[in-house]
């Protein structure tokens, strides 16, 4: 400890005290504060965007909808190949020999097949067609389910592989205006599944997959991972943050909606994600966490760390603090 | 007549007694003057001293809102006029935590207030700190709304890389709800008492000395005056 | 978006937010004003007077603890 610490020539203070009422400093305090808070909330009050529900989702943007919906039949989507905590398929982030996302395993298991496609359709009442085509799809084997799936999602994959490179996108998929309908060329035989998406869409303007997300479980839910997760894999909370500058590029997480201020103490956080290696990295969620825990354990520690705890010594803004004591001690 | 009872008289408690233990170390280490002081050293004489009372008063104030906000249910604050105006005073009040917080971190550093043998203060102070923000998510994704939505499916992706998603779900409401309103007040409660009980115990950090060549020539100066040596900064500690 | 408490707001903030922009730092206007604060304040703290000078020096004069 005496290595780290240095010469720390600190006494205590044997010199005077002058009366300081302790209580009537906090009760002065908290009316201050109080006050401003009061005044803050009467001259710019709070943010409240209502939440995005799935059925806005699926009547404001069919496309995107059935490509995603499609996309979690098929196991491709953001939360199908996730890892965990919600399935084995993929491995999650690591930092060379640490994976803790691995290791902690799968805690809220998410078969995105099952819970967000086939779950609600089985909820779906008098409808022959659907309950034709779930009993195919149900009786087929794993191999023919998945052609069926990805036969169905490719045309939406090419789509957004075209945009992103700013070239033509292929017309296999189209949406009517008037109905909201989305009409798919799929790049081979789909089988049942254009039934199944197309009952979903429905199911999903009526509000139907929200609620049956919601009370998959038990009646009574406070959890909203699989809807949240369902609508995160798509675009529409990704399009609403990109206009309230909420998109890690944009610095997001220091951000709130509209122009309130967000969260400033987070700027250190924030600022990792937008400067290699951590930018372009595909584990740069744990990077970021990794070093901000390392710096957030020198923060702690930094009465111990030599260099660090002389700057205040070195730079003397103390003597702007404590200017009246001095002027006292040399001229005393 | 008084319905305050006698002060009790002393027994005859074994040595080992558990109440008389803890009693004995409380008193030894904060006998109600240094618990409840009425001066402070004449060094404490800036306005950087009132950012760590500030943010307790913020504190005050989110949690008095926080309790009003509690009492009606989290869904209340989005139908009303009244539960919007404490959820505005309760996001400003966070606001100003950590305005006050950081402000007074700053004065702290500049002041390196882990001396003489006040590092556990520096510590709890930190830890505090660094309490607080995952006091504020948890608020944050409980606010019911599509910011509330954008940051639970955004902050799970760094809580799963580490692990901690496992067991801290941000899109779990009910669980984020439990730990902003129960969990993280009670701990940042506790460190900011562990805190201040430590800074009574220790007292407000002495100023640095004044290196001894500067001050024997400030003295020099002042001719007449008796030459106090450098560094000492008074008499006797009372 | 609420319009039940914005409507008693003198200033309506619901409104996509101004940045700065440098290089590749992009920070909210809000928050950019918020952080100059907090430098303003802790600067006026660390310099401006601070009330009780006179009880100090009667303090140190008078000597002895209060």
């Amino acid at each position: 400890m005496s290595l780290l610490r240095l010469k720390d020539d600190t006494q205590p203070w044997k010199g005077r005290y002058y009366p300081y009422d302790l209580v009537k400093e906090l009760c002065i305090a908290v009316g201050v504060i109080a006050l401003l808070a009061l005044l803050l909330t009467v001259l710019f009050s709070s943010p409240d965007d209502k939440p995005s529900t799935i059925a806005q989702w699926s009547r404001q943007l069919p496309q995107n909808f059935v490509g995603t919906a499609a996309s979690q039949l098929a196991g491709t989507s953001g939360t199908a190949t996730y890892g965990p905590p919600y399935n084995h398929n993929g491995t999650g982030q690591e930092a060379w020999i640490i994976k803790p996302q691995k290791w902690l395993g799968v805690s809220h298991p998410i078969d995105t097949e099952r819970d967000f496609v086939v779950g609600p359709l089985e909820t779906v009442p008098n409808d022959p067609a659907l309950t034709a085509a779930l009993a195919q799809y149900k009786a087929a084997p794993e191999k023919q389910k998945k052609e069926w799936a990805e036969a169905y999602a490719k045309p939406f994959a090419e789509i957004a592989e075209a945009e992103e490179a700013g070239k033509k996108p292929p017309a296999t998929v189209s949406v009517e205006e008037a109905t909201g309908t989305v009409t798919v060329t799929p790049s081979g035989d789909a089988g049942p599944v254009p039934v199944m998406m197309n009952s979903l869409l429905a199911l999903a303007k009526s509000g139907g997959v929200d609620g049956s997300l919601l009370t998959s479980k038990q009646f009574f839910q406070t959890d909203y991972t699989k809807p949240l997760l369902f609508m995160a894999d798509g675009g529409l909370l990704e399009e609403r943050a990109k206009a309230q500058h909420l998109l890690g590029e944009q610095w997001g997480m220091m951000n709130e909606t509209g122009s309130y201020p967000g969260q400033p103490w987070l700027w250190l956080y924030a600022l990792w994600y937008q400067v290699e290696p951590f930018k372009s990295s595909e584990n740069a969620d744990i990077l970021v966490m990794m070093v901000m825990g390392v710096l957030s354990l020198a923060f702690i520690c930094i009465p111990f760390i030599p260099g660090i705890n002389r700057i205040p010594r070195k730079i003397p803004i103390y003597k702007l603090i404590w200017k009246e004591h001095y002027r006292d001690v040399t001229s005393s | 007549m008084s319905s305050v009872a006698p002060d009790p008289p002393a027994t005859q408690a074994p040595e080992k007694s558990w109440t008389v233990k803890v009693r004995e170390a409380g008193v030894e280490a904060l006998p109600p003057e240094k618990l409840l002081p009425d001066g402070q050293p004449t060094y404490v004489a800036s306005w950087i001293y009132m950012f760590g009372v500030a943010s307790i008063a913020s504190l005050i104030v989110i949690i008095t809102s926080g309790s009003i906000l509690a009492l009606k249910g989290p869904a209340w604050w989005h139908y009303t006029g009244v539960g919007h105006f404490f959820n505005s005073v309760h996001l400003w009040s966070v606001e100003l935590f950590f305005f006050a917080m950081v402000v007074h971190l700053w004065g702290k550093y500049w002041m390196a207030a882990w001396r003489g043998g006040r590092s556990r203060v520096w510590v709890t102070g930190a830890i505090t700190f660094l309490v607080a923000v995952p006091a504020a998510l948890t608020g944050y994704v409980s606010q019911q709304n599509f910011d509330a939505q954008w940051i639970s499916t955004q902050a799970k992706d760094g809580l799963n890389s580490v692990g901690v998603g496992a067991f801290f779900n941000v899109t779990n409401f009910g669980q984020m709800y439990s730990y902003h309103v129960l969990l993280l007040p009670i701990a940042v409660v506790g460190l900011v008492s562990a805190h201040v009980l430590l800074v009574r115990k220790h007292g407000v950090v002495p100023p640095f000395k004044l290196e001894r060549r500067k001050a024997a020539l400030a003295t020099a100066a002042s001719a007449g005056h008796d030459g106090s040596p450098a560094g000492t900064d008074g008499g006797a500690q009372s | 978006m609420s319009s039940v408490g914005v409507l008693g707001a003198v200033f309506n903030l619901n409104h996509p937010a101004h940045t700065v922009d440098w290089e590749f730092i992009h920070l909210s206007v809000a928050n950019v004003i918020v952080i100059a604060v907090m430098l303003i304040v802790f600067a006026l703290a660390i310099v401006l007077p601070f009330p009780g000078a006179a009880s100090r020096r009667a303090a140190r004069g008078r000597g002895g603890s209060s």
